[in-house]
Formats: structure tokens, sequence, C-alpha cells
């Protein structure tokens, strides 16, 4: 790497006038991303003619829309967890398994599309495959006489949207593992190995710690990836599932709650949720970039 | 035996993956009773709707990329360059869009720029469409800069830039004919990606009421059969074609004779 470090550093201070480099970028993300999220905030504790309330966060703690949260939390955790483990199953598979080198590449090429390939078409794909008459629904039914309706798998439900929603989980934690299980070194393993380590000692109790942080993060940034995910769960389920995003979705539109400032407090929520859960990720990203080096 | 769950964890993955590319190819060659055809795509090629909301997303997709690069190019080079301290504070607020919804940002807009607002940008019709423009350069921005704060890294920002002032070059000359030579397949990478997730989009510009691509393929999707999946074809196509296109200039990159 060309370190690019200006070692003798300009004399900064004296000139403001360098601040003037960035007022373009500062002033567009003051006004399109940071106000925008700040008047959310604001609002949800505001009533309409300003003065300030908690009525609106009370507002959420109603049983229709705590049942929202909730679902939307678990097919987050689901789709999170589910795509951690599958995607680390095939990332390891690549990294570790022995498997012909051709086939790398074209896998994280393929896992860069499939990560993209969400929203409205994704729904589309689902509903070809996985639908009433989708092509495995058929399959099963002409030449097994398994029905996946009477066998409780609906498409339109939480199952339904978590298995959707894995198409681009499994992908991104492909992505994001497979350069942590690189950085995994080669001498670790014979360190351990020639210390009397059985294979399944040195997982547990060398290479796990150390990709502990990483797979903890990557797992809080498939569940914000999942909780804020709009177009594909409604070209999926259009209204019929009640989660968040399609709640706010409905809101925004016609101020289905009856109140436009629940609206804000709605979407504060959301920010909360993933915020948290993006805290967590940023933190233990820097845990374990410590390790990597 | 490691060999074995190997070829299992990549087989279960590839099965899971194709089987909806197939199912949706499938379907949407299965228009004609009996046979398989092209109708559903003729159906939809031919649909004016199509026409126009492809067209306006593909150019909302190309302002966002200049825009962009504009914003972000020259940014990411004065903080590399002059305001080295400030670059954590500027990759945290790049990061954000990832971590705020963007039903929620729309949802802000909304809010913030509506009729009776100091910047009325959602009561005229190109003010709505500069301010999804901005939207989609929200969204984009992670890709973006990271894309070309990467590509920054790889050059000597500091000695290209005295090399090009002890010449006599002013900033602009330095930007145009230095810097972005330099970082043109990060710059393209990020504008291809850019390009993969605006021609989809479908939050921002349905709460816009705009009539873009996104919002026309769930209209669709919810009046008709085959024709969505003819569309989820396309869309994938576009996506892989956004993607190899990356590949394809990183390549070229790696192949060029490395620099001095």
């Amino acid at each position: 790497m060309s370190s690019a470090k200006p070692d003798a550093s300009p004399p900064a201070r004296r000139l403001p006038l360098h601040w003037l480099g960035i007022l373009p970028f500062a002033a567009f993300v003051t006004l399109f991303l940071l106000l925008p999220t700040m008047k959310i905030v604001v609002g949800a504790f505001q009533t309409p003619d300003g003065s300030f309330t908690l009525d609106n966060i009370r507002g959420l703690f109603t049983p229709s829309i705590l049942a929202a949260y909730w679902i939307s939390i678990k097919i987050s955790i689901a789709s999170a967890l589910l795509g951690c483990l599958i995607g680390f199953a095939m990332a390891s598979a690549i990294v570790f398994g022995g498997l012909p080198k051709g086939i790398r590449g074209p896998l994280l090429t393929f896992s860069g599309v499939a990560s993209n390939f969400a929203g409205v078409p994704l729904a589309f794909a689902f509903l070809a495959t996985l639908g009433p008459v989708g092509i495995v629904t058929v399959f099963l039914r002409s030449n097994f006489g398994l029905d996946l309706r009477m066998l409780g798998f609906n498409l339109l439900s939480f199952w339904g949207l978590t298995v959707t929603y894995l198409f681009f989980q499994i992908p991104l934690m492909i992505l994001i593992i497979t350069p942590a299980l690189d950085g995994l070194k080669r001498e670790w393993r014979e360190a351990a190995e020639i210390l009397g380590a059985t294979g399944l000692q040195y997982w547990r109790m060398v290479a796990f710690p150390i990709l502990l942080p990483s797979l903890l993060g990557t797992l809080a940034l498939l569940f914000a990836n999942a909780f804020g995910a709009v177009a594909t769960a409604i070209a999926l389920t259009g209204s019929s599932l009640s989660i968040v995003p399609i709640l706010l979705f409905a809101q925004i539109r016609g101020d289905v709650l009856g109140n436009p400032h629940l609206g804000y407090a709605l979407a504060f929520g959301m920010i909360v949720v993933t915020g948290i859960a993006n805290a967590i990720y940023i933190w233990l990203r820097s845990r374990s970039e410590r390790w990597l080096k | 035996m490691k060999k074995i769950w190997s070829w299992g964890a990549l087989v279960f993955g590839l099965l899971y993956f194709t089987l909806p590319l197939i199912g949706m190819t499938n379907f949407s060659l299965k228009m004609r009773r009996g046979e398989y055809s092209f109708d559903a795509y003729q159906k939809v090629f031919a649909d004016p709707r199509f026409q126009e909301t492809f067209t306006y997303s593909v150019m909302q997709a190309l302002f966002t990329i200049i825009f962009g690069v504009l914003l972000v190019v020259p940014t990411a080079y004065w903080v590399r360059l002059k305001l080295p301290r400030l670059r954590p504070v500027i990759e945290f607020i790049t990061l954000l869009p990832l971590v705020i919804p963007a039903i929620v940002i729309v949802f802000g807009y909304i809010r913030l720029y509506n009729t009776s607002s100091w910047l009325p940008l959602t009561g005229s019709l190109t003010g709505t469409n500069i301010l999804l423009m901005f939207g989609y350069a929200t969204l984009a921005l992670p890709y973006m800069y990271r894309a070309v704060d990467t590509g920054l890294r790889t050059i000597d920002v500091a000695t290209l830039t005295e090399a090009a002032q002890s010449l006599g070059a002013g900033w602009a000359t330095i930007l145009a004919k230095i810097i972005l030579p330099n970082v043109l397949v990060a710059v393209l990478s990020g504008a291809f990606l850019t390009f993969a997730i605006v021609i989809g989009e479908f939050t921002m510009a349905a709460l816009l009421n705009r009539p873009a691509f996104g919002p026309y393929m769930q209209l669709l999707g919810a009046n008709r059969a085959y024709e969505p999946a003819a569309l989820a074809v396309i869309a994938f196509g576009i996506t892989w074609g956004c993607l190899g296109l990356i590949q394809l200039v990183s390549r070229f990159q790696k192949s060029a004779p490395p620099k001095a």
C-alpha cells in the first residue's frame, strides 16, 4: 500500500478556507440526509401544533403496532440468522473446503449480483417459484402429492418473507465474511495443530473467537438490511401482512392511523431499531479489525 | 469428509439461488397456453408505460451518477488532501443511508419540502424530479464514496497535486485531468452500482409519486400474471449487466501497466 499521508501537514489551521472544499458535500448531506431525519425525530415528539409531547411514542404501544414491530423484528432476526449461517457455510466451503478454485470467482460475482437483486423483481421471482402456481409448488404437488399450502407454507407469511429475504441476505454474508475468512492466517492453524489441537478445537478456541465480532457485526447489518426492506414486502404481500415498513408506507400515503404524528413515531421507531443494530455492528467491526490486520 | 460438507453447502446454496431464477424464467415464457413463447416479453416491451417509466428511471440514474460523481470525487479528494482528520466523520456520514431506511428519509423529504415549506420542492414536477434525484444520490452515497475513496487510496494524492501545481495547474484542472482519470475505474464501479440501485428503486419513487420503473413493476405485479416474471428476468439481466461491467472495468485496470 502506498501511503498518501501528508507528512509535513500543511498550515491547515491558519487557513479556514480549507473548509470551503467540503461545503457542497456538507450542504447536501445536511439538506437531504440529516435534516429530513431530524425532522422525523423531532416530529415524533411533537403535537400537530408544535408543542412537545410523548403521546406519539405512547401511541406506538397499541397491540396492532406492537405486533407489526414484533413480526418485523422476527423476520429480520430469522433472515439475518439463517443468512449468516448459510452464508458462512458457503463462504467457508469455498475458502477452506478444498473445492475447485474456479468456483470462488463466479460465486463471489454472483453474490454481488444477488445481493443487489432486491426489491420488486425479487418478489416476482419468488412468486413464480413458491407461489400458488410457482414451479416448485407445482412440481411438489404433481410429482409427490405434497401441497405446500396444506403443509402450512404460505409465501405471504413470516416464513415466506424470510425465505425471500434470504436471497439477498446470504450473498451479502458471503461478500462480507469471505475476506474475514481469508484473513485467518495459516500459521494460527499450524500453531494450534503443533500444540495438539483437533480441528474442532482449532475452530472453537482460535478461529471462532477471532471471527466472532465480525460474525455478530454482519448479523447486525443483515438485521438492519431486512428491517428496512419495503419494496419486496409490498410487491409480495400487497398490504396483507402488517409489518412496520408496510404500515409506514400506508401511513405516508394516506394516514391510515388517523394521526399524522403517529407516522413520525413509527418512523422514529424504525431509526431506533436499525440504529441499535448498526451501532452494535460498528462497535464490533472496529474490534474485529484489530485481529485481521 | 470435509469435502462432502463443502459440496453439500455449495449445492444447497446453488439450488436455493437457481430455483427462483429458473422459476421466473420458466413462468415468463408460459403466457401462451401449452407452449413456450416470448409473448410476455412482447407485451411488456410494447407497453408504452414500460417505455415511459424505463426511460424515466434511466434518465434519473444518469443524472444521479453525474451529480454523485461531481459531489463525491472533489469531496473525497479534498478530505484526503487537506482534511485527513475529518475522514472518520465523513465516512460515518456516508454510511448513514445504510442505517436510516429509505422510507424514513423520503418521509422526511415529504414533510420538509412540501408546498408550505421554505423550499417547496414537491410543489412542482421539476422540483420533485430533482428531489428524487437527490434521494437516489443519498441512497448511492455509501457505495459511491467508498468506491472513490478506495480508488484514491491507491494513488499518491499529495505528490500528484504538488506536481500538477508546480506545473501551473489550477484546482479544476487537477481534478479533471489528474485525479479523475486516476480513479476512473473506481468512479465507474460506483456509477454502475448506482445505476443498478436506481433503476429498480421503488419506495422513494412511489412515495414521491413519480412514474419510475419500480412503481410500474409493482403495479403490473398486482394486476398481471406473466408479465411480472418477464420484468423480473429483465431486471435481473440489468443487475447482472451492471455488476458484470464493474468486473470488466476492474479487470481492465489490473491488466493495464502498473502506475509509476
